[in-house]
């Protein structure tokens, strides 16, 4: 361990409301739901299901955004662990209401449209709608469908929260006394940690440590080579829920400056393994409107603000929304020891169910995804019961490139068909060289059952997941043959760009 | 007596509201806000796990079975006992009174199983410990050894076994056999429809603090306080006054929390008098959707004979009902799926039989609608059948079977359908839907689309209004006025979200002419208002309405006869208005002011009131009699798209009528049928129950259980309150209950993805769309319509050959 102790912190430091908060000798992996209900006896937040599922627990994050100001955004307080909350301002149901008892707008519109039934899951959907009103409030059915994503609400059908939500508006970012608050809120955040130590929490439970540049994280891994890794906690948070293991020690990255950031460089997009799905949302929208669309179905708003694209890769899911797509695009990953980096393609890193190519003291650094050449196109389809915030049952990605009618290039990756996302690479062979014609269609959707033995389970039977794999080559045949064809019913604006 | 329609629904009787009274806030028709929604908003709104925890609250945890069905050989807690925190851990033995829970007395729900595990998951033992996590980590280390029995998975093979938890019952009216032996057409299908869990997004939850001389005090997230009362005072082996069991709120019930949360009440109550700690059981959420019963899916077999109209002149039914390991409310789940066999039909010469299926799976249980929705899809399907073997419009079809008013009226138990509204319903959705030229639109749509079908249906709905088990049609309220004019109201009804709470104090301020801020609503309580029914069957605010105002009445009444006699007028004379009692012309004083001199005078201010439903009766042994008081009626319109190629579908427009009666709070009702159609909407689309080969359930949360979310409501979605309702039976305020109905409107989602796979074969091949009408289902319902169509095409070429 390089890292002298005297550069350690050993205190969790967050504004709760404007309230200075600093805690010591906290289990490092009890979850801000927990805290709050239990210590903090603030009990409007819910728990509804213990998994970040239901939204009931949803609260708003605020942290600095590097210019000054503050960026807010909702996620799970149910699987998020209390030192995540480092640096940040946390913002429940009660901190809403005026100095003087006034509601709040958005709470205020929940009960004017009469958004409240049995109540319970009304908390996280105020905080979800709080987040939008000071993102400057929404209009849009599809824009206000996306943040409510992650609320469920079993009574009112909806109807009267979007209107709710519409009602309540939202406040301008240009508000002198709001631009102000944020600076305020900003700079004492600024003033809490900037310049302290690294926070390293070592209690008689289990041990934290939020390294703040790559360097450090790679320093910490080799030390403690069989750390979890804690990027988002939207995986790693059910293993302390629902499994109810200890993980000790946990090495957060979520801090790790130089591990968040999206570049675009000659044609490849790097995105460092910290980076969120909604901060890699836009620049992935970029390579093809089918990966924006696939990322905007990943979880939820709640999700989505907390859970890793890198995250998504390492925990390597036989499913795992984004890693068929990346690897349809031929996208490769950096993973990191000590100093020692090496690349290796994403589809290669997925060895079988469970087992990634990855080293004890290994880490994913970044995922470096080349953008499809232009007469190169791309299409992704997610099979899933429910359209948003769902798990998929299949996943299907295809980067094709037709010329002169003979198929000279095709990428095909699934997810759900096997144990890890993988390729169907007879599925390709059979097709490439050949003319894209129904002929080699029948071909393709052929050798897909040679590549493929995939399995039942709640999700979906195998004779479904195959029989759809199939039809969904049939679909990317229509559409890169006939696109003037109807073809989808959800992301139909992508479909089409 | 014949009547038309129209007389059905405008007659008034002098004094009836059809307008919010001016000057009065909140008074009946006023759309009042839900009175909890403030602190819903603010998170202040109290759940039992928020309340604040005395000193030395324990925290439970279940331990689970691993195994279907089987003996306990071996049973080793000495970890769990042993493990951080715990303070006892409970098995069978450890229950005082009777191991039971059963709703109905049938004795076969166990606290706690005494050596026989009856399914994969069902709780085995129970941990107590300081904290949640503790008690979680505890249970997790039990050593239980079982010796295997064959286990049961599936309603078919129960059937075949002729695996029971209640006698098959048969429901009948002329003679079905001959009838179907005579019909010009005759189809017979089979379909599977799927339960569903009811997903209240607050889990079930008990917190026991003990009282004295071993008494406890339960709060506890139930629908039904009183049964909850009686079994835990049974489990404790004490009388019924030792229990206490007082409900504020719940996150949600839907019939999950009838009778399901007598198990994890008794299990606290147990630790919390053994310990005299109190004792609170949270499950957590994958726990509740495993162990807790759901909707029932049922196996339905048919057998229909009908005429070149689509009517239907003979049918022969069969439902095969998985109620799981015990009989719960089977029984009257399953009578209450016949009894809406019909929906808005007469159908003549029928037969119905219904089979009671005893599985190795968790005990089904009550879910809005109670086995009606089962019955409404069956018939919704048969009608779309019969439309397609024809070659006619479904609505057409739907038309010609519906009851009339004057003859075709009798139901298949016998009962006369007197207050039928279908025929106005169905004109004002086919106009305001705009139906048939959309209809034809689509057709045009499809014509031109290969992959994306669209698909309409309109189907009604008609629900019967009452317990079928008449003696729990009876509800009580308690009133206090207190010396300043405030209200105190109480009543055996729960709050669980509907709006039950707002409605009743409506009515309250009604009677009495007060603003709704001058009542205290409180917490359902045994101690105030004993022997309660459940709050179900949609019955809440029609009973305990009833009830509250009967206490209202009879204190309104002592204080007419205090100002008549200390004003000297005539009792007839005294109006209460707004905020004020009018006495004669003598004087006119402000109603807090007549109670206190009416207390001053020692006039009682409190009072109780009663309500039995009139009218009802049925004989279950012949299965016929009355057993509604009234129906409720509705109608809805759906338009759905589906991917051919995926099997995905999803709602693009709907449109909706529905009668509740005169309503009591417009804004309420409105709230029930949009949350009851998306709910049923899940019910028959996204959400699937699955189980693997063991019997384990697989699908026990939210990620795995789909629910709709917010995009899944309809983009386009019109509601519309029938404006002329009206009970014809002297309900409250003429009132119409509205809690399960608006869920059957979601049939005709269902019903519109039939059409659209339909649109594949041109209208020709039936399809055997299933219940949920998940990717899955909808993918393989267009498989077997496409293979119907090259089937057909076989066909013609070899009649052409010939």
């Amino acid at each position: 361990m390089t890292i002298p102790v005297a550069d350690l912190r050993n205190d969790i430091r967050f504004l709760f409301g404007n309230e200075e908060h600093s805690l010591r000798d906290i289990d490092p992996q009890m979850t801000v739901l927990n805290w709050l209900r239990l210590s903090a006896r603030k009990t409007g937040t819910k728990e509804g299901c213990g998994e970040g599922d239901c939204g009931a627990c949803t609260v708003v994050l605020g942290e600095p955004d590097g210019k000054g100001s503050m960026r807010y955004r909702t996620v799970n307080a149910c699987i998020q662990f209390m030192p995540t909350l480092d640096g940040k301002q946390l913002l429940t149901v009660e901190h809403l209401k005026s100095d003087g008892g006034n509601l709040h707008p958005v709470q205020q519109a929940m009960v004017d449209t009469h958004g409240s039934q049995c109540g319970f899951c009304t908390p996280g959907f105020v905080m979800s709608l709080y987040q939008l009103w000071l993102d400057g409030g929404e209009d849009d059915r599809g824009a206000i469908n996306d943040a409510l994503a992650g609320n469920l609400c079993r009574c009112t059908g909806y109807g009267p929260i979007i209107e709710a939500a519409r009602k309540a508006g939202g406040i301008s970012a240009k508000d002198p006394v709001e631009q102000k608050r944020r600076v305020d809120i900003s700079a004492r955040l600024n003033a809490m940690v900037d310049d302290a130590p690294m926070l390293a929490l070592e209690t008689p439970v289990g041990r934290y440590f939020a390294p703040r540049s790559s360097d450090a994280l790679a320093d910490l891994l080799v030390a403690h080579p069989d750390a979890t890794v804690l990027a988002g906690g939207t995986d790693v948070g059910l293993w302390v829920t629902k499994m109810l293991k200890r993980l000790d020690p946990i090495i957060y990255i979520g801090d790790v400056a130089d591990l968040k950031s999206v570049r675009e460089q000659g044609g490849v997009l790097t995105i460092g393994a910290g980076v969120t799905y909604s901060d890699a949302h836009d620049a992935l929208g970029l390579i093809a409107a089918d990966v924006g669309e696939l990322v905007r179905r990943i979880g939820s708003r709640q999700i989505r603000n907390a859970g890793t694209v890198g995250g998504n890769i390492a925990n390597g899911s036989p499913i795992g929304d984004t890693p068929p797509a990346l690897i349809a695009l031929g996208a490769r990953i950096v993973l990191r020891m000590g100093n020692v980096r090496r690349e290796v393609a994403l589809e290669d890193f997925f060895v079988t169910y469970g087992k990634q190519d990855r080293a004890r003291g290994e880490f994913v650094q970044s995922v470096i995804v080349p953008k499809p050449t232009a007469g190169t196109q791309f299409k992704a389809y997610k099979i899933s019961k429910r359209f948003d915030q769902d798990i998929t049952a299949v996943l299907a990605a295809f980067s094709i490139r037709v010329e002169d009618g003979k198929v000279t290039e095709f990428r095909a990756a699934f997810g759900g068909m096997a144990g890890t996302p993988m390729r169907a690479k007879q599925c390709e062979a059979a097709v490439i060289g050949q003319d894209w014609d129904e002929a080699s269609l029948t071909l393709a959707q052929q050798a897909l059952s040679r590549d493929f033995a995939p399995m039942s389970d709640m999700r979906a039977s195998k004779e479904y997941r195959m029989l759809v794999a199939q039809n969904l080559l049939t679909k990317l045949y229509i559409e890169t043959t006939v696109p003037e064809i109807a073809t989808r019913l959800v992301g139909r604006e992508a479909a089409y760009v | 007596m014949s009547r038309t329609p129209s007389q059905l629904v405008d007659q008034k009787e002098p004094g009836e509201l059809m307008a919010p009274t001016p000057g009065l806030l909140g008074g009946v028709r006023s759309p009042s806000k839900h009175d909890s929604g403030p602190k819903h908003v603010t998170g202040e709104a109290v759940y039992i796990d928020d309340i604040l925890e005395p000193f030395g609250t324990l925290h439970l945890a279940p331990g689970a079975a691993t195994i279907a069905h089987g003996k306990i050989v071996k049973m080793d807690l000495s970890k769990v006992r042993s493990a951080p925190g715990v303070v006892c851990v409970l098995t069978a033995d450890d229950v005082p009174g009777v191991n039971d829970v059963s709703p109905a007395h049938t004795h076969d729900d166990p606290v706690l199983p005494d050596g026989i595990v009856q399914f994969y998951g069902q709780p085995v033992f129970c941990v107590a410990a300081e904290t949640r996590e503790q008690a979680r980590n505890a249970a997790k280390l039990a050593h239980i050894e079982y010796e295997e029995l064959p286990a049961v998975l599936s309603t078919e093979e129960a059937l075949e076994k002729q695996q029971f938890v209640a006698p098959p019952h048969v429901m009948a009216q002329g003679d079905a056999v001959s009838a179907l032996a005579r019909a010009k057409h005759r189809r017979s299908s089979k379909m599977e429809i799927g339960g569903q869990d009811h997903f209240y997004l607050e889990g079930q939850i008990t917190f026991a603090i003990p009282q004295e001389d071993g008494d406890v005090l339960l709060h506890c997230s139930t629908q039904h306080p009183s049964e909850v009362q009686h079994n835990i005072a049974n489990v404790l082996g004490r009388p019924a006054n030792a229990v206490t069991v007082e409900v504020r709120r719940m996150g949600g019930g839907f019939g999950g929390k009838e009778t399901q949360a007598s198990q994890w009440a008794a299990l606290s109550a147990i630790v919390a008098v053994k310990t005299g700690r109190p004792a609170k059981m949270r499950l957590d959420r994958d726990d509740d959707m495993v162990m807790t019963g759901k909707r029932h899916d049922f196996i339905v077999e048919y057998d229909v004979g009908f005429d070149d109209d689509g009517r239907i002149c003979g049918l022969d039914i069969q439902y095969a009902t998985n109620c799981g390991f015990s009989a719960d409310l089977s029984a009257a789940i399953c009578d209450r799926a016949m009894f809406h066999t019909d929906n808005a039909y007469y159908l003549g010469d029928v037969e119905i039989r219904s089979y009671r299926c005893k599985t190795n799976l968790v005990s089904n249980t009550a879910f809005r609608g109670f086995g009606g929705p089962q019955g409404m899809v069956a018939i919704e399907r048969i009608i779309d059948e019969i439309a397609l073997t024809l070659g006619r419009d479904p609505l057409d079809v739907r038309i010609a079977n519906y009851y009339g008013i004057n003859d075709r009226n009798t139901t298949p138990y016998h009962m006369t359908v007197e207050d039928n509204v279908l025929a106005e319903l169905t004109d004002e959705i086919v106009t305001s839907s705009d139906y048939r030229k959309r209809r034809a639109d689509i057709a045009a749509f499809n014509a031109d689309s290969p992959v994306i079908k669209r698909g309409l249906s309109i189907t009604p709905v008609k629900f019967g209004i009452s317990f079928t088990t008449s003696f729990l049609n009876q509800a009580g309220a308690l009133i206090h006025i207190y010396q300043d004019g405030s209200v105190h109201l109480n009543h055996g009804g729960t709050e669980m979200g509907q709006g039950l709470f707002i409605k009743v104090a409506q009515v309250v301020a009604e009677e009495f002419q007060i603003d709704l801020d001058r009542i205290k609503i409180t917490a359902t309580n045994t101690g105030k208002v004993p022997n309660t029914s459940a709050t179900a069957a949609s019955s809440g605010a029609d009973m305990n309405g009833m009830a509250a105002r009967d206490a209202a009445i009879t204190i309104k009444n002592r204080l007419i006869a205090f100002a008549a006699e200390k004003y000297g007028v005539a009792e007839a004379a005294i109006r209460f208005v707004p905020g004020r009692v009018m006495i004669g012309d003598v004087a006119d004083v402000e109603f807090a002011d007549l109670v206190k001199q009416a207390y001053l005078a020692r006039v009682s201010l409190s009072a109780t009131g009663y309500y039995a439903t009139p009218k009802i009766h049925y004989d279950r042994e012949t299965a016929s009699g009355r057993p509604f008081y009234y129906f409720a009626y509705g109608i809805a319109c759906s338009e759905v798209m589906i991917d051919t190629l995926t099997g995905e579908n999803k709602v693009t427009r709907v449109d909706i009528c529905h009668d509740v009666g005169r309503s009591l709070n417009p804004a309420i009702d409105r709230g029930q049928i949009e949350g009851g159609f998306i709910q049923g909407m899940g019910w028959l689309t996204s959400e699937e129950l699955w189980w693997n080969d063991a019997g384990q359930l697989r699908t026990h949360a939210p990620s795995t259980y789909k629910i709709p979310a917010c995009s899944d409501r309809p983009e386009d979605f019109r509601i519309n309150i029938w404006n002329p309702g009206r009970n014809v039976e002297k309900s409250i305020h003429r009132s119409k209950a509205v809690g399960e109905p608006p869920l059957m409107l979601a049939i005709s989602v269902h019903r519109a993805i039939a059409d659209a796979i339909a649109s594949i074969g041109d209208g020709k091949v039936i399809p055997m769309l299933d219940t949920p009408a998940t990717p899955e289902a909808v993918l393989y319902a267009v498989a077997g319509v496409a293979k119907g169509m090259i089937a057909r095409h076989h066909d013609t070429i070899v009649a052409a050959g010939e």
